[in-house]
């Protein structure tokens, strides 16, 4: 059963997401997306009739049993390599132990069902793409299940399905694989039935990775390890100032480097560089290296994190864009001056640095292209090669590459990546050519987490519970410009820059949060959970203010100021009391913090216990309860909060920040941006998860805003100070 | 100055040298050679030890430091039982025999910190004084025994004092800054100042 | 260029390459052991780690001129290594890796911090993969499968 994918053939998208491609003012194409989620989630109750994805763009089953199915997203260690296969095999009654899970190349057929494009992120994965794959699953059953049938001449009800074999009465049976041939001319059935939740066998249990082994014996290739035949290696010159372009340059002793091929200007998604193809990394390396290039500095805006901080400083003190003004505006002034707390918050820029380096591998032959990538964003990214190589998008093969790390870092709106790879290609003709960016490359190279300035004025009412508050919001707004601006731009407010903020759980009557969005010419995106890791920083440490002040529980404090419909965040808090008993008798020089968050539809809690070592805080302990809904596979679920955690610890490691002085990025590699290592993550993890059957929720990135808010309510205790900027120089 | 032997920081003596007046200066000065002369040539002497490609490895913690700046070094490498670091991250699993030019990693003959008897710095990082780090490098109890011609003879053939004077190119190729004197220049001015009975200035 | 006759694996191969190149890229590059990661190019991050001579080694901070005939062992060969088998085993067994990435670099640290204390206690660990960077942070999860390891060895 394999369709076949080259033919270009259109199975049509879903209705209620559509693409629109129109001319853009500096000419070539602009991919308009038209989306909404929230008009989608008020739809849900709409008559158009849902997308029936076809079995065998998913599911191969191979004459010796072996069933591959396709995973419509990246991996990138979130382990929906390992889940969205579960997902579909259990409807199917597939034999698990001869799953094979490859990712899917770019094609229509595997975008996302509610964004309508191919993606992950947002933690969607499952969210998105659980019932699809449910569906997938079960109608390859019922294909299956109508072959033996029909081959058995009996109903379809007499048969039963398990492990890969369907039976029949009277002892008769047939593998899946005997039937895949017939079952392929079966019509793919619109209507399915779908396990209830108790005839799951995988879905809902610990289940080992698919793509353990061949990541612990060195034979699972990466982007950056592909080799194809005559392949080239490509590093470019970038400007050292974001903006800047090739003024001239002198290339003789970079081609004097033996096994150094060409040496060229190329333009960037923002000024232009050199690129050097060689044949091999070290030869384009020491190319690159001895290039004398002289940059054009003028116009470009020269961004300098202390004249930046003061500047959102000095904006921070005025009212915003409004994102939420609930209650009366001047509940404020009703509360006496000894019970407000002001605070203002400052959030320098942060790298993703995944461990992979960033990496695209092209070749341009006449009127195709092949192109292997580990991209987040295959859509677009795809659209993008097409249009720097004079193709359309069916002409370009875009394999899907396992990726060594994402966090939001390979699902770039512009495509840089890809238009610097493919702007080469297209120079080497015929040659393929991956193009590399080293470490450093990373480390300066922006798309960076925005910096932010926060300025909170809370108000207490005699209860002890926040009756005012008034919050404004400074950061760069991640989508101005690019195709989700229209969708998550309202009023003026990035809604990406106040979640965890705006859409807080927590019952304030009167309360007024506005942003502003400086431009600025330091290239930035999403990180790892988003406006989740600012703004639930500054939410749970304040919340941690106010329990103090109240002479209240942290705990307990906030399941009291919690909106009576946050269920799920209740049902953390409450699992986290139950869980986290130990907290009430930790060695004398060690301090547990709290904190919670509703992330992308899952809730987290959590308690860590820290102490203060070689003046950095030392975190000897987290214990961690969520609530994802339905859990489809909880040693992922375990892993990616014991690893969240680890990563939102990035905040506050004191090297832990880009900045930039005059322009130019301080930091060049992990000498200078050091992301945590071992003794600075929590030394060990409990998790808990609420048992729900609930449609689930994703997993990817509400551990990570918990963590740092947790520790410095811990160290407050420890110290008697609050750190409200980051991130933590001395202690 | 590789002084291999642990020696322990026997209890109660601070950096302050004072221990090392039991047998110091005033025990050794010959009125023959002048004392100013051989505290001149021990400033010079001083100049280099507290130069970063000496004092780098000369901490009073449990790691080194790197770079003119002196900063920790990265990747959390840690001094060891014999300051050579842990089973499974050695000075040697990065720094060879020999500078490795290519790809900016400083490399001598086994390449690792000096005891902690022989740290020329506080627990915080400060350079010691002229006088403690005099009164340390003569204390016999501190530095694996050495006397004047001891000392001498290390100061002209110890591998990683040769290589603070051939330090090699960092990453990007730039050659790392070198001590105020040449090795030649070291060595001459050990000499005067072990002729003059190893002087050191007082305390202040 | 020069002629560098080398040891991978327990094979001897020859690779002619330029007496800087790190042995790194002369694994991934020349000898198309793909297995060993180029993280950061500075040894800071440990994802180019190998055995060389016995001794775990940052392959990126070692120009191939350095080498010698001291043999190199990689990921690809220390599964022959019954500790090199017993951690990967517990690797797998106990879903350390997320990306995967580090974890070449991670397992080769692991095997030379057991084969040198095969009852290592917190710190040691703490100590010897401290220098070893995991973005995903599954440091837990090495941190155990280390000790399950370890419980597997005499």
């Amino acid at each position: 059963m394999r369709r076949n994918l080259q033919d270009g053939a259109d199975p049509g998208w879903n209705r209620r997401a559509f693409l629109k491609v129109s001319a853009a003012a500096t000419g070539g194409l602009l991919v308009s997306l038209y989306l909404d989620r929230f008009a989608l989630a008020q739809e849900a109750t709409s008559a158009a009739a849902p997308k029936v994805y076809p079995p065998d763009a998913f599911v191969h089953i191979r004459p010796d049993g072996t069933t591959v199915i396709q995973v419509n997203r990246l991996e990138f260690g979130q382990g929906i390599h390992t889940a969205l296969p579960m997902i579909l095999a259990d409807e199917m009654d597939a034999d698990w132990s001869r799953v094979v899970a490859e990712l899917a190349p770019a094609d229509a057929v595997y975008a996302d069902p509610v964004f309508g494009i191919q993606m992950v992120g947002q933690s969607s994965s499952i969210t998105d793409s659980f019932t699809q794959y449910r569906e997938l699953g079960a109608r390859t059953r019922a294909m299956l299940v109508g072959a033996a049938a029909a081959r058995w001449k009996i109903p379809e009800g007499d048969c039963r399905t398990e492990s890969g074999v369907v039976h029949g009465p009277n002892g008769r049976s047939a593998t899946y694989a005997e039937l895949a041939e017939a079952a392929a001319l079966i019509p793919v059935p619109k209507k399915i039935r779908l396990k209830s939740p108790n005839a799951f066998r995988l879905v809902g249990t610990k289940t080992r990775r698919l793509d353990s082994r061949p990541k612990c014996d060195g034979s699972l290739k990466f982007g950056l390890d592909l080799d194809v035949p005559g392949m080239k290696i490509a590093l470019v010159a970038h400007p050292p100032v974001f903006g800047a372009r090739v003024k001239r340059f002198d290339a003789a002793a970079a081609r004097a480097v033996e096994a150094v091929r060409d040496v060229f200007e190329i333009p960037l998604a923002r000024g232009t560089g050199v690129a050097v193809v060689a044949d091999r990394f070290w030869p384009a390396k020491q190319g690159r290296d001895r290039l004398r290039i002289e940059w054009d500095l003028a116009g470009t805006e020269r961004p300098d994190s202390g004249r930046l901080f003061a500047a959102y400083r000095d904006l921070a003190r005025t009212t915003g864009n409004i994102a939420v003004a609930r209650g009366e505006a001047n509940a404020m002034h009703a509360i006496p001056e000894s019970r407000r707390i002001a605070a203002e918050y400052e959030f320098p820029f942060l790298a993703h640095t995944p461990m992979e380096p960033l990496n695209t591998t092209i070749r341009l032959d006449g009127d195709r292209a092949e192109v292997w990538a580990g991209s987040q964003f295959q859509t677009s990214d795809q659209l993008a090669i097409a249009e720097v190589l004079g193709l359309k998008p069916a002409q370009v093969a875009f394999h899907t590459e396992m990726a060594g790390g994402g966090f939001g870092r390979r699902a770039v709106p512009d495509s840089h990546i890809q238009r610097e790879a493919a702007a080469i290609a297209k120079r080497l003709r015929g040659v393929p050519v991956k193009l590399i960016w080293t470490r450093e490359d990373d480390v300066q190279g922006g798309y960076y987490r925005p910096m932010h300035v926060h300025r909170v004025e809370v108000g207490v009412g005699s209860d002890g519970l926040p009756t005012a508050w008034r919050h404004v919001i400074v950061g760069q707004s991640l989508v101005a410009g690019t195709p989700f601006a229209p969708m998550l731009i309202k009023n003026g407010v990035d809604s990406t820059a106040v979640e965890g903020a705006a859409d807080t759980h927590y019952a304030i009557p009167n309360f007024h949060l506005s942003a502003h969005h400086p431009a600025s010419s330091v290239p930035v995106l999403w990180f790892r959970s988003v406006g989740h890791t600012h703004n639930t920083f500054v939410m749970e440490t304040l919340v941690d203010e106010l329990a103090m002040r109240a002479a209240m529980d942290p705990i307990e404090y906030r399941l009291k100021l919690l909106k009576p419909d946050a269920k799920r965040v209740r049902s953390t808090l409450t699992l986290l009391q139950e869980k986290a008993g130990w907290r009430r008798s930790v060695p004398r020089e060690h301090a547990v913090g709290i904190a919670c968050v509703q992330c992308f539809g899952t809730a987290v809690a959590c308690a860590a216990e820290v102490s203060v070592e070689e003046k950095r805080p030392r975190i000897h302990r987290v214990t961690v309860a969520l609530n994802c809904g339905l859990a489809v596979n909880p040693l992922t679920i375990e892993s990616q909060f014991q690893g969240g955690v680890g990563f939102g610890v990035t905040q506050l490691i004191s090297k832990g920040a880009i900045t930039l002085k005059d322009g130019r990025v301080e930091q060049r590699n992990f000498d200078g941006y050091c992301p945590p290592y071992m003794k600075d993550a929590p030394a060990a993890v409990d998790v808990h998860i609420v048992r729900s059957d609930e449609k689930p929720t994703g997993c990817g990135e509400p551990p990570v805003p918990v963590i740092a808010p947790a520790v410095v309510n811990a160290l407050f205790r420890l110290t008697g100070k609050r750190y409200r900027t980051l991130p933590l120089t001395t202690l | 100055m590789a002084l291999v032997l642990l020696l322990a920081w026997p209890p109660g003596c601070t950096a302050s040298g004072q221990a090392a007046h039991e047998n110091g200066p005033s025990a050794r000065a010959t009125s023959q050679a002048p004392q100013a002369e051989g505290l001149a040539a021990w400033n010079r002497i001083y100049s280099v030890l507290s130069h970063p490609r000496c004092i780098n490895c000369h901490t009073a913690t449990n790691y080194p430091q790197q770079g003119d700046d002196r900063h920790r070094h990265f990747a959390n490498v840690v001094r060891g039982a014999e300051g050579k670091g842990v089973v499974a991250l050695q000075c040697v699993s990065c720094h060879q025999e020999a500078n490795a030019d290519s790809t900016g990693v400083p490399g001598a003959h086994a390449w690792h910190l000096a005891p902690l008897s022989m740290k020329w710095q506080d627990g915080n990082d400060r350079i010691l004084s002229s006088a403690q780090v005099c009164g340390a490098i003569t204390d016999r109890s501190k530095n694996h025994d050495l006397d004047g011609p001891g000392l001498l003879k290390h100061h002209t053939d110890e591998p990683l004092v040769l290589w603070a004077f051939q330090p090699g190119r960092d990453i990007e190729g730039r050659p790392r800054a070198l001590p105020p004197l040449t090795h030649d220049q070291f060595v001459a001015a050990t000499r005067k100042w072990v002729d003059a009975g190893m002087p050191c200035p007082p305390i202040q | 260029m020069e002629t560098y006759e080398l040891t991978v694996n327990g094979r001897r191969t020859e690779v002619i390459a330029d007496p800087g190149t790190p042995l790194l890229w002369v694994l991934r590059d020349e000898l198309k052991m793909t297995g060993t990661k180029y993280g950061c190019g500075i040894g800071a991050c440990g994802a180019c780690t190998v055995h060389l001579g016995a001794i775990p080694t940052r392959s990126c901070a070692v120009p191939i001129s350095l080498v010698g005939s001291r043999p190199v062992v990689t990921i690809e060969g220390v599964g022959r290594d019954p500790v090199g088998r017993v951690v990967q085993d517990a690797w797998v067994s106990h879903d350390v890796v997320q990306c995967g990435y580090c974890q070449s670099g991670q397992i080769m640290t692991a095997v030379a911090l057991l084969k040198a204390i095969p009852k290592p206690t917190d710190a040691d660990v703490e100590q010897s993969m401290g220098g070893n960077l995991c973005r995903c942070a599954t440091y837990v999860r090495i941190r155990e499968a280390i000790q399950i390891a370890s419980g597997q060895l005499k």
